[in-house]
């Protein structure tokens, strides 16, 4: 599976952030950065917890 | 679900990624797919994004969902013992757990030919009206006021802006931010006029109670809005204010209330609390739906609310309850530069954090604290510049 985020969208609420830290983080405008567009299995849930609360619906989850 | 918008559909999803094979019907009186309303007063109103950059989820994404999905068509009565939903069609759709989020709609002015924005369709009309030497007058300079009024500013409309309290938005951020935020209208040669009362909507503007006729072409009336309860009335659900749930965000039984609609009882700060925030809808419909589905393992629902705002240049953000804040103290940057952070007391505890131009790092330290109950002693040093001292 593979993250896709479309940062035009995004309104830097952090919540990605929050919810998996190992997959997201912000630039210095609060704009979400990917640090794994492939993340690993385990990091799934918390991908799909971020993709739930991203207020900007700016985060997707792709079949490759 | 009844309700077909960000907390009904984060309930829906919640459901499913949690394992609920069975029906989900998602009920909505809107005929649109679920779609984001924050970019309404910005991007769309600015003409900037075309409506369907607005879906909340692709139809890919919806249709692998399995809802029984009934858009166009409104909830006109619960009943509880019975466990059905009429519908404006006639039908009636039974459950065994219900997640009521049908939202707020906005509060008007006697008269009419007023825009109000709350929907896309409010949003197109009112954008198709703007443009340079147009002139507006907004009708409150609350949060959804500001915000559209600083757009249609930056269309070239004449834009006035009548607010009935002294500061605008005082109540919600204090005095000092809040005049901050009017000196942002002001600077740019938006008529902010403060302390008037709007009584009414005529065909030539906005007559105040004074007896004032303030003229304009086009009248955006952003008075703060009321819950889609109506509904609700004789099924035995307590309303007030929202649909009345405890802190698991239930109603009644296998009856929860999630988003603007919601009144619960928010343990983390110890009150009643109904928020009109985007993220709060998801959050909220998340919990009323994992609550409903494994009622042996539910959680209280214990956010801190976090809403951003954009006007103009600046993005304001904040964490916490800040409303019936005794207390605010500017406890990073400057207030006068519009770069800071701002804390807010109420009682003894931090209840909030609000910031302008800040990096996030900056505001999740202040998120941490509130989310852990910090004591305003602990969190805020004592030499922090009080605001407007
Ligand atoms: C213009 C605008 C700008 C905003 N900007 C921001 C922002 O910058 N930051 C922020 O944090 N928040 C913002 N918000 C608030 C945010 O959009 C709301 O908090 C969020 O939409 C709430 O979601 P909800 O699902 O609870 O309710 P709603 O989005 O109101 O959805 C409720 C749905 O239920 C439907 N409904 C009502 N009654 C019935 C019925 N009887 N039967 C069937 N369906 C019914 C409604 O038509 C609606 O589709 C903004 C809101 C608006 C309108
Ligand atoms: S949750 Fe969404 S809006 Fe918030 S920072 Fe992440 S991508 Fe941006």
């Amino acid at each position: 599976m593979k993250v896709e985020l479309e940062a035009d969208k995004c309104v830097a609420s952090g919540q990605c952030v929050l919810a998996a830290m190992d997959v997201f983080d912000q630039d210095d405008d609060g704009i979400a950065i990917l640090l794994e567009d492939e993340p690993a299995p385990e990091l799934l849930d918390d991908v799909k917890e971020a993709i739930a609360v991203c207020p900007a619906a700016a985060i997707r989850l792709v079949e490759q | 679900m009844v309700g077909a918008s960000a907390a009904g559909l984060a309930a829906a999803e919640t459901l499913r990624r949690e394992g609920y094979d069975g029906t989900l019907t998602l009920v909505g009186d809107e005929p649109q797919a679920p779609y984001d309303r924050p970019p309404l007063s910005k991007q769309v109103l600015a003409a900037q994004w075309q409506p369907a950059r607005l879906a909340l989820r692709p139809p890919a994404d919806l249709a692998a969902l399995d809802l029984d999905l009934r858009l166009g068509v409104a909830a006109t009565g619960l009943e509880l013992t019975e466990r059905t939903v009429r519908l404006a069609d006639g039908t009636e759709v039974p459950y065994d757990g219900l997640i009521v989020a049908t939202g707020v709609r906005p509060r008007r002015l006697p008269g009419a030919g007023a825009h109000v924005l709350r929907t896309l369709d409010d949003a197109l009309v009112l954008r198709d009206r703007l443009g340079p030497g147009v002139r507006l007058v907004v009708v409150g300079a609350g949060f959804l006021g500001a915000e559209a009024a600083a757009v249609a500013w930056r269309l070239g409309a004449k834009v006035t802006l009548l607010e009935p309290a002294a500061v605008p938005l005082a109540h919600a951020v204090g005095a000092e931010v809040g005049a901050l935020l009017a000196r942002a209208h002001v600077e740019r040669g938006v008529d902010l006029r403060c302390g008037v009362t709007a009584s009414e909507v005529t065909e030539d503007g906005v007559r105040l109670a004074d007896g004032e006729l303030v003229e304009s072409d086009e009248v955006l009336v952003a008075v703060g809005s009321q819950p889609n309860t109506e509904w609700l009335e004789g099924s035995g659900l307590a309303v007030g204010d929202g649909v009345v749930c405890d802190e698991y965000c239930e109603a009644a039984r296998n009856v929860y209330a999630a988003g603007d609609v919601a009144r619960w009882h928010n343990p983390l700060f110890g009150t009643s609390m109904r928020i009109e925030h985007r993220t709060n809808a998801a959050e909220q419909g998340m919990a009323a739906a994992r609550n409903l589905l494994r009622p042996d393992t539910r959680k209280p629902f214990a956010p801190v609310p976090y809403f951003w705002s954009d006007q103009y240049d600046m993005k304001i953000q904040a964490y916490g309850y800040l409303r019936g804040h005794d207390e605010v103290a500017v406890v990073d940057g400057d207030l006068a530069e519009g770069r800071f952070v701002a804390a807010y007391r109420t009682g003894g505890g931090l209840s909030g954090a609000l910031a302008v131009g800040m990096p996030p790092r900056v505001l999740r330290v202040w998120r941490q604290a509130i989310a852990a109950g910090a004591a305003w002693g602990e969190a805020v040093r004592t030499d922090a510049t009080v605001a407007g001292a």
